[in-house]
């Protein structure tokens, strides 16, 4: 077992780790949310008799994009914050407490 | 002075003018307590979440918003649903990669941070330019929307024999003056709480009417399904067109005119409006779909990356106190606009089965962009009163919306006039009071020249105009933002070159469109686009090839300049990245002041 080593704060590998870890969570809340906006356009294009099925008077697609999208992004939205707020705390206790910068999450 | 008031309803005219004078009233109180010139940029950057979060919701529901997006769906139905639901998402991407760094690096304006992660003041004067500009071209379709607005309420009155109603410029000058006023009173700070408090108004008028509205004429889902009744009469069958006749007849449908389009292509992807060329060139329903599918999805991109690069938004981060707020801002914004969003469509469907008549209007309010001001109108028939109560709600949510969104243009661009040209270019030892006096000329200066450009715009359509903003921000300032916090080896001269010809080439591309559209001398341009529909589409709708274009450029000509990427670049990264509670700022500040 090592003992715990304060990590560098202006060194290369600290800025990398840092980079690297709050843009994995970006790209993976982005991709998300871009899977479901560039889908939707192509559903539309191969599938328009099931994206015109009527669900309480809307059609599906209406009802995904007039209605539903808005709570996919809360959620996408809420995640991301609890998730970066939490990442943001792991690192200044890191550096304070002097754990090693470890790569979890 | 009784038949002139007589006229006009009076519960319009209360609604409006309580707005207006609560915006007025409260832009003097908070004047009185804006003193430093922080409190005039940014706000003082102690507006907590609650209030920052509305103002900025306030500020980004504008005229398009409360207006545009409802005669739109009326207009084009199911495509235009993508514009509230990427002026929504566009935020998600703000906050997923903008909105924390940004705060972070700490800056007035975006000048500033071009500035500072370039150590270019060549690129902010580049930057400052570009504020101005798509701040300019936003403001037009506010001014619009007061325009028209203001023409409305006064439509029946008669000023001497013969001369009936308000011209439309009359309320581009009066709104452009209060709000001038305004701003130049108060400031960001002044504007921060009027802000605020204009999202809740906007958000009880656009709601409180359409609820009226669906208890007594049937809801959401029964207006759309009543889009579904085929008109061939005879042809009944038994099943499915019963339960759509009984909506139909719950909901009694007035008579399409000839001008709206057909229901089957209204309720459908890929309707009118993302048509448009294709149908121009004679091409079948079936080989315009290509067509389609392309301009959704430029539309798409340049709603969602635009929102990112908006100045007037941006702005706003840094009235925050610290990063996790700004993120915190970010989340609740999402939320007061998404509600929002939900209910624009609504008046859109609503008015297509119940105000058909809008079809008919040439252009303004008496056309399908007055919907939501026309609309409760029709409960007069049965409740007396109630509609023009309703109608008044809607007008004064209508002024909330176009007053709010250009205070905050109006913030931004004197904000870059004040801060940026005087205070940092022409005269860098100003002293804070000399910048403070400069920032109420730069207001003044920059509210005329928004009326002035207000009076050319009557005839265009209020959405299209924002749609056009979006692309050119979409195409200049996000790459720029996005690759400047992502990337540590741009240069200024990459930076500075994608940027400018993204912008460039997006507003050259809209700008060739419109002329072929409106210009008798462009009749050249206006042929060889209908004979190529893929050249007209990717003219309209530029983002899909302008954002890569200008990605790619800033890419390679940061690699051709690899040598001038600053010396300090991995503490601006730091400054950038890391929590704010290391405190690498203080020491980059201080590094910085050793360092001149």
């Amino acid at each position: 077992m090592q003992p715990p080593e304060k990590p560098d704060i202006h060194s290369e590998s600290f800025l990398h780790m840092l980079m690297q870890r709050q843009l994995r969570l970006s790209i993976a809340c982005a991709a998300t949310f871009l899977v479901a906006l560039f889908g939707l356009p192509l559903f539309n294009y191969f599938a328009p008799e099931l994206m015109a099925t009527r669900v309480f008077g809307f059609t599906l697609t209406w009802l995904i994009v007039g209605v539903l999208f808005f709570p996919l992004v809360w959620i996408i939205s809420w995640i991301f914050i609890r998730r970066s707020i939490a990442l943001e705390e792991a690192e200044v206790e890191e550096v304070t407490r002097g754990n090693a910068p470890t790569d979890r999450k | 002075m009784m038949p002139f008031l007589a006229a006009v309803d009076p519960w319009i005219l209360t609604f409006s003018a309580i707005t207006v004078v609560v915006t007025v009233a409260m832009g003097f109180w908070s004047a009185k307590k804006s003193k430093t010139a922080s409190d005039f940029f940014v706000a003082g950057r102690s507006v907590s979440v609650g209030w920052n979060s509305s103002a900025i919701s306030g500020e980004y529901l504008s005229a398009a918003s409360f207006m545009g997006v409802a005669g739109m769906v009326m207009s084009s139905g199911y495509d235009a649903l993508w514009y509230p639901v990427c002026y929504a998402c566009g935020y998600l991407f703000l906050l997923l990669f903008i909105a924390g760094p940004l705060r972070r690096f700490g800056a007035y304006t975006i000048p500033d941070f071009a500035e500072g992660r370039f150590d270019s003041p060549i690129f902010r004067k580049i930057a400052v330019i570009f504020v101005l500009f798509i701040g300019f071209f936003y403001t037009m379709p506010q001014m619009k929307g007061a325009g028209v607005t203001l023409a409305y309420i006064f439509k029946d009155i008669e000023w001497f024999s013969g001369v009936k109603g308000l011209p439309y410029w009359v309320g581009v000058v009066l709104v452009g003056s209060v709000i001038t006023l305004n701003v130049a009173l108060g400031g960001m700070k002044g504007i921060t709480l009027v802000q605020a408090v204009q999202y809740w108004i906007k958000m009880f008028a656009i709601s409180l009417p359409i609820f009226v509205l669906m208890s007594v004429h049937s809801h959401y889902g029964n207006h759309l399904q009543a889009n579904s009744v085929k008109p061939a009469v005879g042809m009944i069958s038994e099943g499915d067109t019963s339960t759509s006749l009984e909506a139909a007849a719950a909901i009694n449908r007035k008579a399409l005119s000839e001008k709206a389009p057909k229901d089957e292509t209204w309720i459908n992807p890929f309707g009118p409006l993302t048509t448009k060329a294709a149908k121009a060139a004679g091409l079948s329903a079936a080989e315009s779909r290509p067509y389609s599918l392309l301009y959704t999805y430029s539309l798409i991109i340049a709603l969602v990356c635009g929102t990112a690069g908006l100045p007037h938004i941006l702005v706003r981060f840094y009235t925050n106190p610290d990063g996790v707020a700004a993120k915190r801002t970010t989340m609740w914004v999402m939320i007061l606009i998404g509600v929002f969003y939900v209910f624009p469509p609504v008046f859109g469907v609503m008015g297509r089965n119940l105000m058909p008549e809008l079809y008919n209007g040439l252009a303004g309010v008496k056309g399908t962009d007055g919907v939501v001001l026309n609309l409760p109108l029709i409960l007069t028939e049965k409740y007396g009163t109630l509609g023009a109560v309703l109608s008044g709600i809607t007008c004064a949510g209508a002024f909330a919306a176009f007053m709010s969104t250009f205070s905050g243009l109006l913030v931004s661009m004197t904000g870059a006039l004040a801060h940026d040209i005087y205070g940092r270019i022409l005269r860098p030892k100003s002293t804070p009071e000399e910048r403070m006096k400069m920032f109420k000329y730069c207001a003044v200066i920059c509210g005329a020249g928004a009326i002035l450009l207000g009076f050319f715009v009557e005839t265009f359509e209020i959405n299209k105009l924002v749609g056009w903003a979006f692309a050119i921000a979409a195409t200049s300032y996000f790459p720029l933002l996005f690759l400047a916090t992502w990337w540590r080896n741009i240069t200024m001269k990459g930076a500075a070159t994608g940027m400018l010809a993204g912008g460039t080439l997006s507003l050259t591309a809209i700008a060739s469109t419109m002329l072929a559209d409106q210009a008798k001398w462009a009749e050249g341009l206006k042929i060889w686009y209908t004979s190529h529909p893929l050249a007209r589409t990717l003219a309209e709708q530029p983002a899909i090839w302008a954002l890569p274009l200008a990605l790619a450029l800033m890419i390679v000509i940061s690699r051709l300049t690899r040598s001038e990427v600053p010396a300090d670049i991995r503490m601006k990264m730091l400054v950038l990245h890391a929590p704010e509670k290391l405190g690498l700022k203080q020491e980059y500040i201080q590094e910085h002041q050793q360092g001149h």
